[in-house]
C-alpha cells in the first residue's frame, strides 16, 4: 500500500524540479543546435537560454516566469495499490500543485476562462489535469508533472487519407511557421504530432507525443521514426531559428504518436514543447522507495498495443527508446 | 557555437531612461537596465484605460518603463513579497491600450514578449517617442529573476490577483534585452521575417493542398497572424 503523503511529498519535490531543473535530453538537444546555428541573433538567443538554465539551477528558481499550467500524468502499475484509493491520489495532486504554486513559487497562471478568478495557487475547475495510463505486472505508480505553456505553438486539422504525406507535411509548416514567427512558439521545440484518433484523442496523443517522450527517442514503427526525422529536418530548413530569427534551430526533435481513426480520416495535432520544456516523474514503489528521472517513459509497448487480447508475458517493462 | 555577440553593442540604460538613451538604441543592440521597472498587461490596462480608475502610484515614481509581465511569485505570511522568475508575456493584445496608456503613464520603454507590428510602433510609439525591447529566448526567467534587488510595491495584487498586478520592480542589471523597434518605427521582428520569407515559396513546392480548406483570414505564410 503507498500511503498518500508520501505521494504528496514526491509530488511537491516533481513540481520544483520540473520548474527548476531542465531535462538534460533537452539540454544537449538545445547545446547541440547552437553549436551548429549561423544565424547570430539566433545563436544569442540559444546562448542566453543556457546561462539561463544554469542560472536557474544555481538559484533554485524557475527557469521561465510563465510556469505554463502544471498539470499531471499517473501511471499505475496494475498491481499497485494507494492508500486512500485514487480520490486520496487526486487531492494529494491538488495539494502539491497549490503548495508549490506558493513555495517555489510559480506563477499562478490558473483563472476561470470567463470571470479571470484566480485562486493563485494553479488549482480550480478540472485544473490541473490529471491523466491516467496503466501497466501490466507493476506495483509502482509513475507521477509525471508538465509545466508546458498554454497560448502558442498548438493547432489541429481533419486532414484525409488522400491528403497522404503531403498533407502532414504542409500543415507541420504551416504551424510552426505561423507561430514561428517572432518565437511565439519559445522554438527551438520538442514538436508533438498527434495523427489520427478522435478528434480529442488526436489532441491528447500529440500533446503526450511532445511532451512525454524524451530527445532523441524513435517510434517503434520504423517507418513512423522515418517520418519523424523527415518533419524534423523539414522544420529546421524553414530558415527560421529561435525568436523567428533567421537561422535553423526550430525543431530539437519530433514526435509523433498514432492512433487508430476513422477510415475516412486523418486528423493531424501539432504541439511544441518550449525552450522551457519542463518534465519531471518519479516512480514511487509498493515499499515507499521513490526514484527521480527526467523521462516519462509514459509510452510503453503496453500502451501502444493495437490487438484485442494483450499477453502479460511479454512483459511490458521495457521502455518506449 | 557561433558566438553571436561580436555584431551586437550592449548597453546599460538607467531608469527613468531619457530621451537621449532612447534615440541611441539600435535595432538588435543587448539591452540592461538598473533603477525601477514596474509591471502592467491586460488587467492593469482594462482598468486604467477603459475604466479610467486612476493609476495607484504617481507614475513619475515608478520610472518609465513598462513590463508586460507576470512573475512567478507568491507573498509570504508575514507579508513579503518572494520574487522567483520573471518572463514576459506576448505584446500584441495589447496595442489597443496603448495610445492612452502612454498619455497616463509617460511611459518610454516598453518590454515584452514578441513585440509589435511596425505599423503599431508608427501609430502608438513613434508620436510618444517610445522603443520596445524584447525579452530574450523566450524566456530568460532566472537571469532576469537575478535582476531584481527588492519588490517595492504589488499594487492591486487583491483585485488583481499575483498574475495581473502592478509590480514594482527595482532592479539592477536587469536583462538581457534586445532592441525590437526604433524611433522610425522599424521592427527587428520584421526584418527577421522578410529573410525567412523569401525560403518560403520553396518550402511549399511540389506539396499538393489538402481536400478540404478552412476558412481562414490568411492562407498568405509571409504575413504575420498578429
Amino acid at each position: 500500500m503507498i500511503p498518500t503523503q508520501a505521494l504528496q511529498g514526491v509530488a511537491e519535490q516533481l513540481m520544483a524540479k520540473a520548474a527548476i531543473e531542465i531535462p538534460d535530453d533537452y539540454l544537449a538537444g538545445v547545446k547541440a543546435m547552437a553549436d551548429t546555428e549561423e544565424g547570430d541573433l539566433s545563436a544569442f538567443v540559444l546562448r542566453a537560454m543556457l546561462e539561463n538554465y544554469e542560472a536557474a539551477k544555481e538559484d533554485r528558481r524557475a527557469m521561465c516566469a510563465d510556469t505554463g499550467v502544471p498539470r499531471w500524468y499517473v501511471k499505475f502499475g496494475n498491481e499497485a495499490r494507494v492508500d486512500g484509493g485514487p480520490v486520496a491520489l487526486e487531492a494529494a495532486l491538488r495539494r502539491a500543485t497549490a503548495t508549490a504554486t506558493h513555495e517555489v513559487p510559480l506563477r499562478p497562471n490558473r483563472v476561470h476562462p470567463l470571470w479571470r478568478t484566480d485562486h493563485n495557487n494553479n488549482v480550480g475547475i478540472n485544473a490541473p489535469e490529471i491523466e491516467y495510463s496503466f501497466e501490466p505486472d507493476a506495483d509502482w505508480v509513475d507521477l509525471t508533472t508538465v509545466h508546458k505553456g498554454g497560448l502558442f505553438g498548438t493547432d489541429y486539422r481533419m486532414l484525409f487519407p488522400g491528403d497522404g504525406i503531403d498533407g502532414i507535411k504542409r500543415f507541420t509548416l504551416d504551424t510552426l511557421i505561423a507561430f514561428g514567427k517572432r518565437g511565439l512558439a519559445c522554438q527551438p521545440a520538442i514538436v508533438g504530432i498527434g495523427l489520427g484518433g478522435s478528434k480529442d484523442i488526436c489532441m491528447t496523443l500529440g500533446k503526450q507525443a511532445a511532451c512525454l517522450r524524451s530527445v532523441g527517442d524513435r517510434n517503434p514503427d520504423p517507418r513512423v521514426a522515418e517520418l519523424e526525422m523527415e518533419l524534423k529536418d523539414l522544420g529546421n530548413s524553414i530558415g527560421m531559428g529561435a525568436m523567428g530569427f533567421v537561422g535553423s534551430s526550430m525543431v530539437v526533435d519530433c514526435h509523433i504518436e498514432v492512433g487508430y481513426t476513422h477510415t475516412g480520416g486523418m486528423p493531424m495535432s501539432v504541439h511544441a514543447f518550449c525552450l522551457s520544456s519542463r518534465r519531471a516523474t518519479a516512480r514511487v514503489h509498493a515499499d515507499g522507495t521513490v526514484a527521480y528521472r527526467s523521462d516519462p517513459q509514459w509510452f510503453t509497448p503496453y500502451m501502444r498495443r493495437e490487438t484485442v487480447e494483450w499477453q502479460t508475458v511479454q512483459k511490458s517493462g521495457a521502455r518506449s527508446a | 557555437m557561433a558566438d553571436g555577440s561580436e555584431k551586437r553593442r550592449t548597453l546599460r540604460l538607467k531608469t527613468p531612461v531619457t530621451a537621449a538613451d532612447i534615440a541611441g538604441l539600435r535595432l538588435g543592440d543587448v539591452v540592461y537596465l538598473d533603477g525601477v521597472v514596474y509591471t502592467g498587461r491586460e488587467g492593469v490596462y482594462k482598468r486604467v484605460v477603459d475604466e479610467g480608475v486612476e493609476l495607484p502610484v504617481d507614475p513619475a515614481q515608478v520610472g518609465n518603463v513598462n513590463f508586460h509581465c507576470s512573475p512567478a511569485a507568491a507573498v509570504r505570511d508575514d507579508g513579503s513579497y518572494n520574487v522567483g522568475a520573471v518572463t514576459a508575456t506576448a505584446s500584441f493584445r495589447f496595442a489597443k491600450w496603448l495610445d492612452r496608456w502612454f498619455e497616463v503613464s509617460g511611459c518610454k520603454i516598453i518590454i515584452g514578449k514578441g513585440g509589435m507590428t511596425s505599423e503599431a510602433y508608427r501609430k502608438h510609439f513613434v508620436p510618444q517617442g517610445a522603443v520596445y525591447l524584447t525579452t530574450v529566448g523566450y524566456g530568460t526567467g532566472a537571469l532576469l529573476g537575478r535582476g531584481i534587488k527588492r519588490v517595492a510595491a504589488a499594487h492591486w495584487l487583491e483585485d488583481l490577483g499575483i498574475a495581473q498586478a502592478m509590480w514594482v520592480f527595482e532592479v539592477e542589471n536587469f536583462g538581457p534585452f534586445l532592441v525590437e523597434s526604433d524611433l522610425a518605427g522599424n521592427s527587428l521582428f520584421e526584418r527577421a521575417n522578410a529573410e525567412v520569407a523569401k525560403n518560403l515559396d520553396r518550402l511549399y513546392e511540389g506539396l499538393k493542398p489538402p481536400a478540404l480548406h478552412r476558412y481562414g483570414e490568411t492562407d498568405e505564410r509571409k504575413d504575420e497572424l498578429i
